[in-house]
């Protein structure tokens, strides 16, 4: 850390440059890599904050859709009216992230980038079939939110690259999404397990889509094909919220550490997988 | 290793400083400035006792480098009070009994005034889960709870008749 | 109940105790401006820091410090090599004794280090971060050794030793190998073969608990400054700054009279801070640097090298008739002690049945060493886990006689007369009371919906009383200020003031409480046991007493009359001849103006040691609801009732209720020290130890029922230790209820409770 510096580029030029050297790290809200620098388990040379970069925070609709920059805190998404209304899940996943104080800073790209496979965020986003806009050397270029994480602290941004913003695709009419995790306590911890479904309904309330994303059970976040498909065309009959759970149960590879054991975390991850859906399903049918 | 310089609004009052890269605010509001109102619980985000409200939001003043706070507005528990009287939180607290050991009160008064500037109306349950992020050992927050709610009324109260 | 125990010479009832003031202190806490250890900047200060042990176990074989001491900004570097070797010897610390040969090789390491985070160098540089670079160019060579932390594989056969000196005190035989078992501690009475002979039904059971943190939300903290003439000042965050001024003195053999303790404000203590970890360090790196030095401990440090409680392992079997009344106890106690002997095993055994009048018992407790941190003192010390075994056993055997619990704790209550297991007679006790005040409260009577339970249990401290100096003084124009030893970690100096202001007949306004240093007032043990309102307490009645004595003396000679012609009341002498006192009363104010013409300053010291403790009873209901998919406890409601003797301000007695809930339901719940197969601690931060937070925990109601004690001139009892004694088992029996399921390992996670509704189900 004797070397460290800190810059904070206002153009994705300037912090291209300032990210293509081998230790540098980008830096959004801050509230993993600066405890992680703290410990000593991050040993970067340059910090480069992200957050004077126009564009980064803030959230503007698009085509439709909707566009969040990168480094936009988890209080500015739940202020969002709109956005809070047609993605619920992103928005509460987002804002189960830490405290309040937390929710101050950390952002969507800090908690995708950190590639913990316990991040909060990211299975919603997932869900969402939600597009990362990648800044580079090379220039732009976007990547399916489930490329970018490869392992445990580990993604496949290249040197120099970082994400400027997310997009989420335009939604139709009866359509929403849900996040449901589990923690021992009841704020401040790290998920033991999360699942988020995102999905769409025809006016009968049958499932014409349905994405399902895990949390905490392999190493990096999980789309469980498999588990949508059980619930399209379906209107969450017993049956078909059984065949998503083991759909579910199959996909998990958790560890046992000391946040849970795998078994628990299997058992957990369908338990909340079907929650969500559940919640997913009637916040759908409200929407008209 | 070359210090940085920051200039920033501290309590209303301009102020500059020169800090380490890896300096955080709670480092040069402590170390630089002598605010040492903000305390340092766990340097991890994970405890409250350093909270501050940045540019009008509550963050951990351990979670953010100093050099970040180039021109932003910095409130802390030194600027709470208005001269010799206390914010309304800060009265209620000594009302209720809403602290022991007084250690993690700055964290929380900071916290809370966050709350009500946001939620003028908490019920029980939001202030709880606002305030899980400010960890107090001492009280098991039920005279925390019940002062915040009781000053939440007063300021209601305030504006009513201001 | 609320009648006064001791009015004012006309028998006017209390005016002040009994009250709610605002705190004295409460100010300066509210506006930021308490000064905490870490809070102190000296002239010239430089920042010490202290390098660990990355093993549980190991010998070391070299120390390198050169390299470290060369850094520019390195002041001193220090190793046990810079410690006294000292012999053992016994130093009685208030609420947890020490041995001094111990506790030097638990400050720095000596030969051996004995657990991940053990302490074994020490640096001061002039920044932080030429400190943290200095401990990375230290180097030391160790001999890793294996190593045991679970309380029962530590006293196994063949389980490595961690002393090869230690042979197990209390066993009939001396024995000739080493153990990990410092001592056997045993309690009995009766015949126990009988008692179990009579019973009609008997339960055998065993639960344990994991260790534990206090938790305080301060880092330990201290600042030294070492002079060239030897004398030496330390300001710190402590329990006691006596103590802390005795073991600084001890360990590093220095005149008491060299060594002045100044006590900042105290951020949390719950018993953790009653020993010394940082200040010897501080004064020999400041000895050698020739500077001020000061150390803050991280909170992964906090973890790592301070505290916690013990783990512990406790069986029960226990018989009764089929009417309720129990015929024979035997409880097993197993204390994991950490690296060096002094588990508080031994309050566990005298705690653990002191709520049954039991005519055949037989308690046995173990003193275990393990390769984790040596314990201290956590609030009510040992009794949490012994309770545990105990009420949890007692709702097996009431649920096996198909008896209301209650009922059954009713029927076998201790009583005043009744013959403590630990061996008094039980006096002015108001256990039955307080069982009376849960029976008969509303939270009794809440229906309860599916997958919700209730947990009662009961739980016992005996407080203590001990040694207090306390300096009254009357300032000219009439105001008072009460100078203590005792720190205040939960609002004392209101109460100190409050009981000044009563026996003055002033307002509690008028009277200013400080904390006075080592160098400025007499001896004065830690603030722990719960004894700081009841034996300081006393000693600052005592003292205004001898004021009244001496203003009433004083206004006798200004009126030309007897002393027994005058009477104190509400802050004013009055005579009872009133021609000999033609302008009336005497104010406190106006004595205290003229004092210099009736014998000069008034003041005056009371050094004592308090006597008559009255132990101190609570008994818990708590509601839980268990969500059966994901084994998630949430607590509903939880009410606490107590015997507080008196409360003098009633708000912060509630408050030690409420917090010494919380802290139960802490431990009950999620907190726990996770330790690696290597022995090193997982999750030593406050994101994966995980205490309660706001949204974890409802209001707690807290009952104070007052029985007073008669050795305490307004009744009061300690309140601070017996809330955490009864959540462990209320929360257990609770979540049993619930689910249907007895869970007996502490804590009750959510992965741990689901496990056992699935093996149930099958």
């Amino acid at each position: 850390m004797a070397q460290l510096s800190y810059l904070s580029p206002s153009s994705v030029d300037d912090a291209v440059k300032a990210l293509s050297g081998p230790s540098a790290r980008a830096l959004s809200g801050g509230t993993d890599l600066l405890v992680q620098v703290r410990s000593g388990r991050a040993k970067p040379d340059q910090i480069v904050d992200l957050k004077r970069i126009p564009g980064l925070i803030g959230i503007r609709s698009e085509n439709g859709g909707f566009v969040i920059g990168s480094a936009t805190c988890g209080a500015m998404l739940s202020e969002h009216a709109t956005l809070s209304k047609i993605w619920p899940g992103i928005v509460e996943a987002a804002n189960l992230i830490g405290s309040t104080q937390v929710q101050g800073r950390a952002s969507l790209g800090g908690n995708l980038c950190n590639a913990s496979p316990a991040a909060d965020s990211v299975p919603a986003l997932i869900a969402a079939r939600a597009i990362c806009v990648i800044a580079g050397p090379a220039g732009t270029r976007e990547a399916a939110v489930e490329t970018i994480v490869t392992g445990p602290g580990k993604t496949s941004l290249a040197a120099g690259e970082f994400i400027i913003a997310f997009k989420l695709p335009p939604r139709g009419p009866r359509s929403s999404d849900a996040y449901l995790r589990m923690i021992p306590r009841t704020e401040m911890d790290i998920a033991v397990a999360g699942a988020a479904v995102s999905l769409a309904l025809d006016t009968d309330g049958v499932c014409t889509s349905a994405f399902v994303a895990l949390s905490a059970v392999a190493p990096t976040a999980l789309l469980v094909a498999e588990a949508g498909q059980a619930l399209i065309g379906s209107r969450l009959e017993a049956a078909a919220l059984t065949r998503m759970e083991e759909a579910v149960r199959g996909a998990c590879q958790p560890i046992s550490d000391k946040r849970g054991t795998a078994d628990y975390r299997t058992k957990i991850a369908a338990v909340l997988a079907h929650r969500a859906a559940v919640i997913a399903w009637n916040r759908a049918k409200e929407q008209a | 290793m070359s210090k940085q310089r920051t200039a920033a609004i501290v309590n209303g009052d301009p102020v500059e400083f020169l800090s380490d890269p890896g300096q955080t605010l709670l480092d040069v509001l402590r170390d630089e400035l002598h605010l040492t109102g903000s305390k340092e619980g766990c340097g991890s985000g994970d405890c409250g006792a350093c909270s501050v409200i940045m540019d009008g939001r509550l963050v951990c003043s351990c979670l953010v480098l100093a050099a970040e706070v180039e021109g932003c507005r910095v409130e802390t528990i030194e600027g709470l009070s208005t001269g010799s009287t206390l914010h309304p939180l800060q009265q209620k607290f000594l009302d209720h009994a809403a602290l022991q050991c007084g250690f993690c009160t700055p964290g929380i008064l900071m916290a809370s005034k966050a709350l009500l500037d946001a939620n003028p109306d908490p019920t029980e349950s939001e202030a709880r889960y606002w305030l899980a992020g400010n960890l107090c050992r001492c009280t098991g927050y039920d005279k925390i709870i019940k002062a915040v709610l009781d000053a939440a009324a007063e300021l209601r109260q305030d504006r009513k008749s201001a | 109940m609320n009648k006064p125990v001791k009015p004012d010479d006309t028998g006017a009832i209390l005016k002040v105790v009994g009250t709610r003031p605002i705190r004295p202190d409460g100010v300066e806490k509210v506006t930021g401006r308490a000064a905490y250890g870490a809070d102190l900047h000296l002239p010239g200060m430089l920042i010490g820091k202290v390098k660990r042990s990355p093993h549980a176990h190991a010998r070391i074989v070299s120390i390198d410090t050169r390299k470290a001491l060369a850094l520019p900004g390195v002041k001193a570097v220090m190793t046990s090599a810079d410690m006294p070797d000292l012999a053992a010897e016994h130093y009685e610390a208030g609420e947890s004794a020490s041995n001094l040969k111990d506790l030097s090789a638990n400050v720095m390491a000596r030969g051996k280090v004995l657990y991940h985070g053990h302490a074994i160098a020490a640096v001061a540089a002039t920044s932080n971060a030429i400190a943290d670079q200095a401990l990375d160019l230290i180097e030391i060579v160790y001999e890793t050794l294996p190593h045991v932390i679970d309380v029962e594989e530590a006293m196994a056969e063949g389980a490595p030793i961690l002393h090869d000196q230690m042979f197990t005190a209390g066993l009939s035989e001396t024995p000739t190998k080493a153990s990990n078992i410092a001592t056997k501690h045993r309690l009995d009475r009766g015949d126990l073969a009988a008692g179990f002979a009579s019973a009609d039904v008997i339960v055998e059971t065993r639960y344990s608990s994991a260790a534990v943190h206090q938790g305080y939300i301060e880092p330990h903290a201290c600042v030294a400054s070492f002079a060239a003439d030897g004398q030496t000042q330390v300001w710190s965050s402590s329990q006691g700054h006596f103590v802390i001024r005795g073991l600084c003195a001890k360990l590093l053999k220095l005149r008491f009279s060299d060594v002045r303790v100044i006590p900042a404000e105290i951020g949390g203590g719950f018993g953790g801070k009653t020993t010394v970890y940082l200040e010897p360090l501080a004064l020999v790196l400041s000895q050698k640097s020739g500077h001020p030095v000061k150390m803050v401990m991280t909170r992964e440090e906090v973890f790592r090298a301070t505290g916690p409680t013990s783990a512990s392992v406790v069986t029960v079997k226990m018989g009764a008739k089929s009417d309720g009344t129990i015929t024979a106890a035997q409880v097993d106690l197993k204390f994991q002690a950490g690296a060096f002997a002094g588990s508080p095993v031994g309050a566990a055994v005298m705690t653990s049945l002191a709520c049954y009048d039991v005519a055949n018992f037989e308690i046995t407790g173990w003193d275990v060493v393990t390769n984790s941190p040596k314990v201290a003192a956590y609030r009510a010390p040992g009794a949490p886990n012994a309770a545990l075994g105990v009420e949890c056993a007692v709702d097996e055997l009431a649920e096996k006689l198909g008896m209301d619990p209650m009922v059954f704790r009713e029927k076998n209550a201790v009583r005043n007369g009744v013959r403590a297991p630990y061996g008094p007679v039980y006096k002015n006790i108001g256990y039955v009371e307080t069982l009376e005040a849960i029976k008969s409260h509303p939270h009794m009577s809440i229906p309860l919906g599916p997958n919700q339970g209730r947990g009662i249990a009961a739980g016992f401290w005996f407080n203590i009383g001990g040694e207090s100096t306390v300096n009254v003084s009357i300032n000219e124009d009439g105001t008072a200020i009460v100078s203590t030893g005792s720190p205040d970690i939960g609002g004392s100096r209101a109460s100190m003031a409050m009981m000044a202001a009563e026996v003055l007949g002033i307002g509690v306004e008028q009277v200013r409480p400080i904390v006075a240093d080592t160098a400025s007032i007499g001896f004065s043990t830690v603030t722990g046991g719960s004894r700081t309102t009841f034996a300081t307490g006393m000693a600052v009645v005592q003292a205004a007493e001898k004021l009244v004595i001496d203003l009433k003396r004083r206004a006798a000679e200004t009126w030309g009359v007897e002393i027994d012609q005058v009477v104190w009341q509400d802050g004013a002498a009055h005579c009872l001849q009133a021609e000999k006192a033609p302008k009336g009363a005497l104010t406190l104010a106006a004595l205290a103006g003229s004092a210099g013409k009736t014998g000069g300053p008034i003041a005056t010291v009371v050094a004592l040691n308090a006597q008559g403790a009255g132990p101190g009873f609570g008994v818990h209901v708590c509601d839980v609801e268990v969500d059966p998919e994901t084994g998630h406890v949430t607590v509903l409601r939880y009410t606490a009732a107590q015997d507080v003797g008196k409360a003098i301000h009633p708000a912060y007695v509630e408050g030690q209720i409420q917090g010494g809930v919380a802290q139960g339901i802490g431990w009950a719940l999620n907190e726990e020290y996770v330790f690696s197969t290597g022995g090193v601690m997982e999750n030593a931060g406050f994101l994966d130890y995980r205490v309660p937070v706001a949204s974890d925990l409802p209001m707690i109601d807290a009952i104070m029922v007052e029985v007073p004690n008669p050795a305490h001139p307004y009744g009061a009892k300690g309140v601070g230790e017996v809330p955490i004694v009864p959540p462990l088992a209320a929360l257990a029996i609770a979540v049993r209820h619930a689910t249907g399921v007895r869970m007996h390992d502490l804590p009750l996670s959510p992965s741990k409770i689901r496990a056992a509704i699935d093996a149930n189900a099958r």
